[in-house]
């Protein structure tokens, strides 16, 4: 595994995109930064900007008003980035399936790495959703 | 040849070194305040490692060049800062005439980066932060150069810091007396500002404008941003340790003395950047041109006296 890979895997730094969400997933993901569960440990941290993300985690219901905006924050971040999905929402967008505003789901506007489902999930889900992705992307790595 | 080496080990690894430590020191602290258990010993490390092979975005519409020379201003100007305490400390004999107002200059420089970088950037985010970084520069730089003075005063007017730190390891440190109390006060807020930590961290404000001045900046420019910050938070107390305590004394009793003496700087700052919440810049402004002000000047009349 190369080096930049590596020191990727253990500062993974994580932007947070709402893309009309209940904001229930939303104060899910904040509880992960609390004393309980505290992600830092990982050296995960939540940054303000999309240019110093390496992570971007998306929760909520996919609405047409949004998709031009994740497109563009994807293309607007520094790659190589992985993109996390959280929650039933944009998974597959869970009750609001008949809506009509809520054309596809996430997974059909950007490639999704990781699939966290649960509506919302809990903090602890969160966190084995990420660790499991980062154990995928290891093996990935070695096998090649 | 030799001032090369000087500045690539002295200037760039020793302070990179202990920089990221302290950075890690820094973090671990917030986090054992609030409960939590923290990043590992090597975070800083990786964080840097991992930026520098991140993609580097330039933003559309931006001054290329600027936006790019900017934070190089910054690292370069901070390493020659390095460079020329060490060799200060190390031979207090060797050092040129008007160093001191040399390291002050370029102490300023790493702000100017910011300021530059963010206004070239071309987000309106940014140019706030950078606006805001610019007022707290004029607004901290009056009683930083004050109370920078003082140690000039007592030294018999000398503005040479080989001068000052023999002037100390004759008639003892600064700090012992009360002007040296005095201003090590005012100086140790101005550091506070200068390293844009809480409660002066308003250009970077990462709830409210998402990381201010720094928000366009990604992967490797990002990193030497990084960089300088954590060299910052070794060299500027570092520069108060020469300032007050006599700098780094590195035989015997006296090394351990000055250690912890550089350990309780730090300690100090991390405290003040954990109990207290953001101000806004125009309360830092009258935080620094009122009290402390008034404080540095009181201190300079009391070195006047020779107390
Ligand atoms: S998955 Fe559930 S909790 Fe999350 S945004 Fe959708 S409705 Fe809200």
């Amino acid at each position: 595994m190369s080096i930049k890979l590596k020191a990727l895997l253990k500062s993974p730094w994580v932007f947070h995109l709402s893309t009309g969400s209940c904001n229930n997933c939303d104060i899910e993901i904040l509880d992960c930064l609390t004393p309980r569960f505290d992600i830092e440990r990982f050296g995960m941290v939540l940054v303000g900007s999309i240019r110093h993300a390496d992570v971007l985690v998306c929760t909520g219901s996919v609405n047409r008003k949004c998709i031009p905006r994740i497109k563009e924050i994807y293309e607007q971040a520094p790659k190589p980035v992985i993109v996390v999905a959280i929650g039933e929402c944009s998974l597959s967008r869970g009750m609001f399936i008949n809506s009509y505003n809520c054309p596809v789901p996430l997974d059909k506007i950007i490639p999704v790495d990781v699939y966290i489902p649960g509506c919302p999930p809990k903090p602890e889900a969160i966190i084995a959703g990420i660790a499991k992705a980062i154990e995928k992307i290891k093996a990935n790595a070695n096998k090649k | 040849m030799t001032m090369i080496f000087y500045f690539i080990f002295f200037g760039f690894f020793v302070s990179v070194t202990a920089g990221l430590l302290i950075s890690w020191i820094d973090r671990k602290v917030t986090a054992r305040l609030q409960y939590r258990v923290g990043p590992p010993i090597l975070q800083p490390f990786t964080d840097i490692v991992k930026l520098l092979g991140k993609e580097l975005l330039l933003p559309k519409g931006a001054s290329k060049i600027t936006f790019l020379f900017s934070p190089i201003l910054g690292i370069i100007s901070i390493m020659i800062v390095t460079t020329l305490l060490w060799l200060v400390n190390i031979w207090p004999q060797k050092t040129f005439f008007g160093d001191l107002i040399v390291v002050l200059y370029f102490l300023v420089l790493p702000s100017l980066g910011i300021i530059l970088g963010g206004f070239a950037s071309r987000n309106p985010l940014a140019s706030i932060g950078a606006s805001r970084e610019m007022k707290l520069v004029m607004a901290y730089e009056l009683p930083f150069i004050l109370a920078v003075f003082v140690p000039v005063a007592k030294s018999g007017l000398s503005i040479k810091l080989g001068e000052i730190i023999s002037y100390q390891s004759a008639y003892g440190a600064f700090i012992s007396n009360w002007s040296g109390v005095l201003s090590f006060i005012v100086i140790l807020f101005c550091v506070q500002a200068k390293l844009g930590l809480v409660p002066f961290d308003m250009a970077e404000a990462e709830t409210e404008l998402a990381g201010g001045a720094l928000i366009e900046y990604s992967g490797p420019s990002l990193a030497i941003f990084k960089l300088t910050k954590a060299m910052m938070l070794f060299v500027l107390p570092y520069f108060i340790v020469i300032l007050f305590l006599g700098g780094f004394n590195f035989n015997g009793l006296a090394a351990v003395r000055s250690l912890l003496g550089f350990v309780a700087i730090i300690v100090l700052i991390i405290v003040i950047r954990n109990t207290n919440p953001r101000l806004r810049v125009d309360q830092a402004l009258r935080f620094f041109w009122g009290p402390m002000t008034i404080l540095a000047i009181l201190a300079l009349v009391l070195a006047g006296r020779g107390l």
